[in-house]
């Protein structure tokens, strides 16, 4: 059974509807990228997976006994962040906050948790720092690390390279590739830079006034990827 | 001076200040962290106003208990402000204005119109600047603030990691299952309880110094938030008697001198920030 499928789904605010009658699925194993321009609902589908809202009709159903409070979410950053008194070890930390219930104070088991997964991200020589005092694409990697304390299955990310420079975007993909390879996290990222999202990912979903979802090398086949993408080595259309 | 205050001391009104003093600084300085954080010092604002309304409906009331009216109005308009905030066509700061400049001018319009007591001026002062009233609780005042200060102690350590979840990203705590909703609630409930309270001390429109003050002061210096919080109540608990002690010894009035002496801590910290950074 599929790690996570959306049935016909309509999105949208207050009846008015962004995106209708979508329907994809996502395997246990899968790196997805989903794509569109600015307003076509790329993150209005990612709440709506989180449960952050409602759909206006259709169904999302999890397999694999993936709960929706087990998806780990990379947001996009907010204001409120940037000049947030917190340490990278309480942000990661913060991440755990699924597994707790309603218990009031963090495990043992969770403490580990939170330290492995910020040893994976490179972060244990920074885990006492002020989250605001660092660079870019470490806050982005904090924030990676916590939602792998939330999830050990399924990450949705927001624009995970929104303005990072040239370098650290590489290493961000880096990072998002190997999660996917070596450490069989399922990924679900939302992009707006076509030309990566071809290069990274396994599968496809574009979303706007025409819909595609299918493997990479088919998108690469269709009539709109050729719209969309400049062609090989020459000029965009 | 010494002395002075020595004998001072003695007398049960003055310890009774000292304690109710130190506890309602404490409470209001551990959600003052997440207040502002949460860009939720405005509620605080609109919320004391509020309660000097409700205070002159149960002044003219003649109520034996003004805190088993203010309470309630309180927690309610609390309620009422956060659910304007989310959805409503009236946006959530305009909201708020009209609300608690509506409180003040009504109830300043009540105090006038039925008022029997003949310093009405006065009396209207004391309500806004909580001048004297600290120096006259009763046992029982003093008791009631003791237990709701506990209470919201123990609400906020229990709480204390769903609480940074919830402050720190909304959207995130909602994914992962935690009620925001239910938090934001509890946070404006245990504010408006914390702003009631602080009216003996520091009077209505003083309030939203004691939250805010020393929260900006900690988080000049600290940079975790569990630095942050624990800064911010030693430096309001410390500013609280620094302040009452003076207005004995210099006759001033109490909550003035608190929040003069919390803008000192905050000045003073702002400078300490910008030394160590130049040194960086």
């Amino acid at each position: 059974m599929a790690l996570l499928t959306c049935d016909h789904l309509t999105l949208g605010y207050e009846g008015r509807a962004v995106l209708s009658d979508l329907s994809f699925e996502v395997q246990a194993g899968d790196y997805l990228c989903v794509v569109g321009e600015n307003g076509s609902g790329k993150t209005t589908l990612m709440k709506t997976i989180l449960g952050l809202q409602k759909p206006l009709s259709g169904r999302i159903v999890f397999g694999d006994g993936l709960r929706q409070n087990e998806i780990g979410y990379l947001p996009q950053q907010t204001l409120v962040q940037r000049d947030f008194p917190a340490t990278v070890r309480e942000i990661v930390l913060s991440g755990c906050q699924a597994r707790m219930g309603r218990r009031p104070f963090y495990s043992r088991e969770e403490k580990a948790l939170a330290g492995k997964h910020m040893e994976r991200m490179n972060l244990l020589p920074l885990q006492n720092s002020c989250y605001r005092d660092l660079s870019g694409g470490q806050q982005q990697r904090v924030l990676l690390a916590r939602a792998l304390c939330a999830t050990r299955k399924l990450l949705v990310l927001d624009e995970p390279v929104s303005g990072l420079d040239p370098r650290v975007t590489a290493e961000m993909y880096a990072l998002i590739r190997s999660l996917n390879q070596t450490d069989g996290v399922t990924i679900m990222m939302i992009s707006h830079d076509l030309a990566a999202a071809v290069q990274e990912a396994g599968s496809i979903l574009h979303v706007g006034e025409e819909v595609f979802f299918g493997t990479r090398d088919s998108y690469l086949q269709s009539a709109m990827a050729r719209r969309f993408l400049p062609a090989e080595g020459g000029q965009p259309a | 001076m010494i002395d002075t205050l020595r004998t001072y001391l003695q007398f049960p009104f003055v310890q009774y200040a000292l304690i109710v003093g130190v506890l309602i600084a404490l409470c209001s300085s551990l959600m003052g962290v997440t207040l502002v954080l949460k860009r939720f010092s405005f509620i605080g604002d609109g919320l004391s106003h509020v309660a000097f309304g409700a205070m002159a409906i149960a002044g003219v009331l003649h109520l034996t208990d003004n805190l088993l009216f203010v309470m309630p109005v309180t927690v309610l308009c609390a309620v009422l402000l956060l659910k304007t905030g989310q959805h409503t066509r009236i946006k959530g700061d305009a909201a708020i204005a009209m609300i608690s400049v509506g409180a003040l001018a009504l109830g300043y319009l009540l105090m006038h119109l039925f008022s029997s007591s003949s310093n009405l001026s006065g009396d209207v002062c004391s309500t806004l600047f909580g001048s004297t009233s600290i120096l006259t609780l009763s046992l029982s005042e003093v008791w009631l603030c003791a237990i709701l200060s506990v209470l919201v102690v123990v609400i906020f350590l229990l709480f204390y990691h769903k609480l940074f979840a919830v402050t720190f990203d909304e959207d995130f705590a909602r994914a992962a299952g935690i009620r925001v909703d239910a938090y934001n609630l509890l946070i404006a409930v245990v504010i408006a309880v914390i702003i009631v309270l602080a009216m003996n001390l520091v009077g209505s429109l003083l309030i939203s110094a004691l939250i805010i003050f020393p929260a900006m002061s900690a988080m000049r210096l600290f940079r975790s938030f569990r630095s942050v919080t624990i800064c911010s109540a030693v430096l309001s608990v410390s500013c609280a008697l620094l302040g009452i002690l003076i207005s004995i010894v210099a006759e001033t009035p109490v909550g003035s001198t608190i929040v003069a002496v919390d803008i000192l801590a905050f000045l003073l910290f702002s400078l300490i920030a910008r030394i160590a950074e130049r040194k960086r």
